[in-house]
């Protein structure tokens, strides 16, 4: 059997490998952490439409804050909450650029609320990322505006209550009614076909830019198991027996 | 007959040990080992490599984009 793998292990045979985009760091993020596939699948992106030296990216406050080491690329860093007015800033300036914001569900749907209502209501040409995972993850796991009903969290340790803790935001669907969006879509990385399915939306998200047609919005239902307290495959399991029900993955708009 | 056969190449270092890849592969190649690497997790590698078709699922879900995936189609008699 040796034989036949170091048969095979030729550069003729690869179908698959690490993008160059990506640098060689190594992610500090946990293991099994959905942030570092989401990383991986728009590095895979920028590459094929060989638009490394043409995009810009702006990283948000959370664990994806250090972005800018693994993906080779110029980025700027907003603060908490404010990526899509710096993006707005940064398309005015340079249309020619392919601008996107990646963002968690605490900077994007807590403290950014504003700026990402506006930005997609002026039909600003960026591509959102917005990575749900229904918590704060970097600060230890607290509750954000998108945990759902029932779901644990250390601030609301016996599950959070609508009652008293106010109800879950389903910020993409909220999105995909303003006219100045293009594309808004919910997609997920808990399995191959998922990541692909992720893949194809972001790709279409960039060209919409490329088309000029306005905001595009991808959201990305994801896991932090770290702050579930659960292993990386008991979260993605977790997260399609409750996520998915509140959160259907699917096109919600597509101009 | 053709025969997709494939093997995966895991970069010992960089892996984490979160078994994603190991509940990915439809055909239950992929294993954590029973030793570590400098990191101190179990990370993963080929128990059964005769099995492997060279799907590449385990590359997509991997987070931490250490699977590389090689695949050749081979002649059966």
């Amino acid at each position: 059997m040796e034989a036949v793998i170091n048969e095979i292990k030729k550069p003729e045979n690869l179908v698959y490998g690490k993008t160059k985009v990506l640098t060689d760091n190594v992610m500090h993020y946990c293991p099994g952490c959905s942030h570092g596939v989401v990383h991986k699948v728009l590095s895979e992106i920028i590459e094929e439409m060989d638009i490394q030296d043409q995009t810009i990216g702006v990283a948000p406050v959370g664990c994806s804050v250090l972005i800018y080491n693994y993906i080779d690329i110029d980025w700027q860093e907003a603060a908490h909450g404010r990526a899509p007015a710096l993006a707005t800033a940064m398309k005015r300036l340079r249309p020619d650029r392919y601008i996107f914001t990646y963002q968690g569900d605490g900077d994007l749907a807590a403290i950014g609320t504003a700026e990402t209502i506006h930005a997609c209501n002026r039909g600003e040409n960026i591509v959102i990322i917005f990575i749900n995972n229904g918590i704060y993850g970097m600060t230890g796991g607290q509750m954000a505006p998108t945990t759902i009903e029932g779901m644990k969290s250390s601030t609301c340790p016996f599950g959070r209550e609508p009652v008293h803790d106010g109800n879950p935001l389903k910020m993409t669907e909220l999105l995909a009614q303003l006219p100045g969006t293009a594309y808004v879509t919910r997609q997920s990385v808990h399995t191959a076909g998922a990541v692909r399915k992720t893949k194809k939306a972001i790709r279409k998200a960039f060209e919409k830019q490329k088309e000029n047609k306005g905001t595009s919005v991808v959201e990305v239902v994801s896991t932090c198991n770290s702050g579930w307290k659960m292993t990386p495959v008991e979260a993605n399991k977790w997260m399609e027996e409750n996520m998915f029900p509140f959160y259907p993955l699917g096109d919600i708009k597509d101009v | 007959m053709a025969k997709m056969i494939g093997t995966i190449e895991v970069d010992i270092e960089t892996c984490k040990g979160c078994s994603l890849c190991v509940e990915a592969c439809p055909t239950n190649v992929i294993a954590l080992a029973d030793e570590v690497n400098g990191k101190g997790y179990n990370y993963a590698y080929m128990a059964n490599p005769d099995a492997c078709n060279g799907c590449t699922n385990c590359a997509l879900v991997c987070p931490d984009s250490c699977i590389t995936v090689y695949r050749k189609k081979v002649e059966m008699v």
